[in-house]
């Protein structure tokens, strides 16, 4: 969809803003457009949120896009709802602003229709006998035409801004993110010039999908990759960056999220998991340490021998699910992309946590 | 409360488990799971698989989709039971709803027309609405001896929200059936006079704009295929309703698969609700890897402060790093009980089965009898509201 026209922005509405900081070393100089995938459950909408709020920092301005109409980033940012209309969600550090957008397929349709068409109460009678549900619902591929075009239509947009004396011309987002559906139905979902292409040889959808295409296809965008160190979003991971590859697009990073630190040197892991530690040692540490002896309170059998036995099973889990991790970790590493580690955070995400993510992105080069 | 796996699966008024709940929350090993120990206890079971990882697969004997239940080997039959498991084939079962409905000529055109071959294979409802399909279709085979199957366990799409399974088929069939396509088709026919002259503008409008957008041979496209779809008008409706009041009958069950995580639980919220406001069956809700420990007794702070003071004392680091471990698994255990608590809460009268985290993924037999047995240990410690 064109570079104007659309529903009023609030970002377009705002005071001019200087000209950006000075570029920061990163893995993806020059992409602006962030696409972030990933298995269910590995947190792909907290990473998305993170990597955007880092591209902010330093004065940049970022668009966090979501297309599956979940309100992930107004409960994330602890926002109302988001409207459909770009909406500022949180500063970032250095003077940095990030703004929220749920694309809401009709409301793209509405609007591209309105724009094009100028149709005023025609709209409507659309909706009336189906049209709308149809293109949005039904219609092979048109509804993902339609989302990913907003967020298309965001990473081109442009703002005239006073520089001193001069007038200068330039993107109105910095970078844009797009949390994205998760990787099982990516590729087609991404693929929208495929999709379209079975139903539509012609006509403006066509092109448009087209235009979209060219833009994902360029190095101007990136698709990330969110994983987990377990084995089915790990296999995932890796078929993604296969089937992304194979249709042309750009995979950027591997972002490995929840990583915990082993909380033991690796040969006592070993020991743990074949169930050799030295549990009088551990016996005689609990004693150190005051603990073990019956508890009042929860009945529970607290002695020193079953508390030992107890973290003697629970450290042989650790060990394996360390020994497996590490697997993992090989299989994503010799995907041969940037690799970026997120931490477990024991108190969950709140935006507090999703600051200090962020940071870490920062550190490591993602932003 | 607890959910009693074991009296379901015995049950053999159950007829569908199905298992649903939002993406990444271990689904279909928990449809597998359920298969497996049905089988063993003596049911005849068959598992319809949407989408397994690889490995899942192979352990069920399905190396390849071909849509047809195939035997699953290594099952311990001496309790009288089989297990046949399945994984969806949408473009295949669509195709077979055509070619069972129409002319072998009829059929030919429709598979072959641009738009048909465009939404069997891609539109993001289809798969929904295929597995009620294939479901009714396993449970018409069912009924009619062609199989002695007697319980059937169906996994659930991996939808943008778990409502979706229930919505989509219901979508696509009355977009089939429904007044739009006819309006597309044949504009004149839409209506009675009067209604006619008021509608006019807008289908003129609607049918101008949609030649404009997508050109005019997707117009004819769809017209063609709404003109060999002419025999089966009522058809997908009537099918998506009757699947329907499949999943409202006796017989069967649905299972809310969840992990202890905000996201999946209020995705769960909202299902269970729905499920109550459609009048369907629910047995419960699967909370799915939950992290408990051995050790509960002992707090996280307490562990950590004593890790701390063991390593003041800069002695007994094992006893340490331990003490951690535990800390950690506390914590997270802690936050997994504070979601959960919200749900039942929310929800008392639900019965809940819990799984407990595994260090690996599940992938073979053994491991599949494991959670199964993980679900039917009942009388554990469940959740403190």
């Amino acid at each position: 969809m064109a570079s104007q026209g659309f529903r009023t922005d609030s970002a377009r509405r705002r005071p001019a803003r200087s000209l950006p900081a000075g570029q920061r070393e990163t893995d993806w100089p020059g992409v602006r457009l962030h696409i972030v995938t990933g298995k269910g459950g590995t947190g792909k909408t907290t990473a998305a949120a993170a990597l955007a709020l880092a591209l902010a920092s330093g004065g940049h301005r970022t668009l966090l896009a979501e297309v599956e109409g979940r309100q992930s980033i107004a409960r994330l940012f602890d926002v109302p709802p988001l409207p459909y209309e770009e909406t500022k969600v949180a500063v970032a550090p250095g003077g940095g602003e990030l703004y929220g957008l749920a694309v809401d397929p009709k409301a793209a349709l509405l609007d591209y229709l309105e724009m094009f068409y100028r149709l005023g109460r025609a709209g409507r009678m659309l909706e009336k006998i189906g049209a709308v549900d149809f293109a949005t619902t039904i219609a092979p591929g048109v509804r993902d035409v339609l989302l990913t075009g907003k967020v298309y239509e965001a990473v081109r947009r442009r703002e005239t801004i006073r520089d001193g004396g001069a007038e200068v011309e330039r993107p109105v987002y910095d970078a844009v993110v797009m949390d994205a559906p998760p990787t099982g139905r990516i590729t087609r979902f991404l693929n929208v010039n495929e999709e379209v292409v079975g139903l539509a040889k012609v006509g403006p959808i066509r092109n448009q999908a087209n235009s979209i295409m060219t833009l994902m296809r360029s190095n101007l965008t990136a698709v990330h990759l969110v994983s987990v160190l377990e084995e089915m979003p790990v296999q995932e991971t890796a078929d993604a960056v296969t089937e992304l590859e194979q249709i042309g697009l750009p995979v950027g990073g591997v972002f490995v999220n929840m990583v915990r630190e082993p909380f033991l040197p690796p040969s006592a892991l070993e020991a743990a998991t074949r169930g050799s530690l030295d549990r009088s040692e551990v016996l005689d540490g609990l004693a150190a340490a005051g603990l073990g002896r019956r508890s009042r309170a929860t009945g529970n059998d607290t002695s020193h021998a079953a508390l030992a036995t107890a973290l003697l099973e629970e450290a042989a889990g650790h060990g394996e699910r360390v020994a497996m991790e590490h697997t993992e970790r090989g299989e994503l590493l010799s995907l041969g992309r940037p690799t970026y580690e997120l931490p477990a955070l024991a108190g969950g995400i709140d935006l507090g946590a999703l600051y200090q993510l962020a940071g870490l992105l920062g550190e490591q080069g993602a932003a | 409360m607890t959910l009693d796996i074991d009296t379901l699966l015995d049950d053999p008024a159950t007829r569908i488990l199905v298992c649903c709940g939002s993406g990444g929350v271990g689904k279909t090993t928990t449809a597998a799971a359920l298969g497996v120990r049905a089988a063993e206890r003596g049911r005849r079971v068959v598992v319809l698989t949407i989408d397994p990882a690889r490995r899942l697969a192979q352990s069920l004997g399905l190396a390849e989709l071909d849509n047809t239940p195939r035997p699953v080997a290594g099952i311990d039959t001496s309790a009288g039971g089989a297990l046949h498991a399945m994984m969806l084939d949408m473009k295949r079962t669509f195709d077979e709803v055509i070619e069972g409905h129409a002319t072998p000529e009829k059929a030919s055109q429709i598979l072959e027309n641009p738009f048909y071959q465009a939404l069997s294979s891609s539109f993001a409802g289809t798969q929904e609405y295929m597995a009620m399909e294939k479901l009714g279709q396993l449970r018409a085979q069912a009924d009619a001896g062609e199989h002695d199957w007697d319980l059937i366990v169906v996994d659930t799409p991996p939808s943008r929200s778990a409502l979706d399974f229930l919505d989509a088929p219901q979508r696509l069939g009355s977009f089939l059936d429904g007044r739009f396509i006819r309006v597309l088709s044949a504009p004149a026919k839409a209506g009675g006079r009067a209604y006619f002259k008021v509608m006019s503008a807008a289908i003129g409008t609607a049918t101008g704009l949609m030649t404009k957008l997508l050109g005019a041979q997707v117009l004819k496209d769809v017209q063609t295929f709404v003109a060999a779809l002419d025999t089966m008008f009522g058809g997908f409706r009537e099918r998506a309703d009757a699947t329907y009041r499949l999943l409202q009958a006796p017989g069967t069950a649905f299972l809310v698969v969840a992990a202890p995580e905000r996201d999946a639980l209020r995705e769960a919220s909202y299902f269970v609700e729905r499920l109550e406001d459609e009048g369907m069956p629910l047995a419960g809700l699967v909370l799915n890897r939950v992290h408990t420990g051995p050790a509960e007794g002992l707090s996280a702070e307490r562990a950590l402060t004593a890790a701390e003071d063991l390593d003041d004392a800069g002695e007994h680091a094992l006893t340490a790093g331990l003490l951690r471990i535990h800390a950690d698994r506390m914590r997270l255990s802690e936050r997994e009980k504070a979601v959960a608590s919200r749900f039942v809460q929310a929800h008392p009268a639900v019965e809940v089965a819990q799984v407990p985290a595994r260090p690996q993924d599940v992938h073979d037999l053994d491991g599949l009898r494991g959670v199964g047995a993980d679900l039917a240990r009942s009388g554990q410690p469940v959740l403190s509201v």
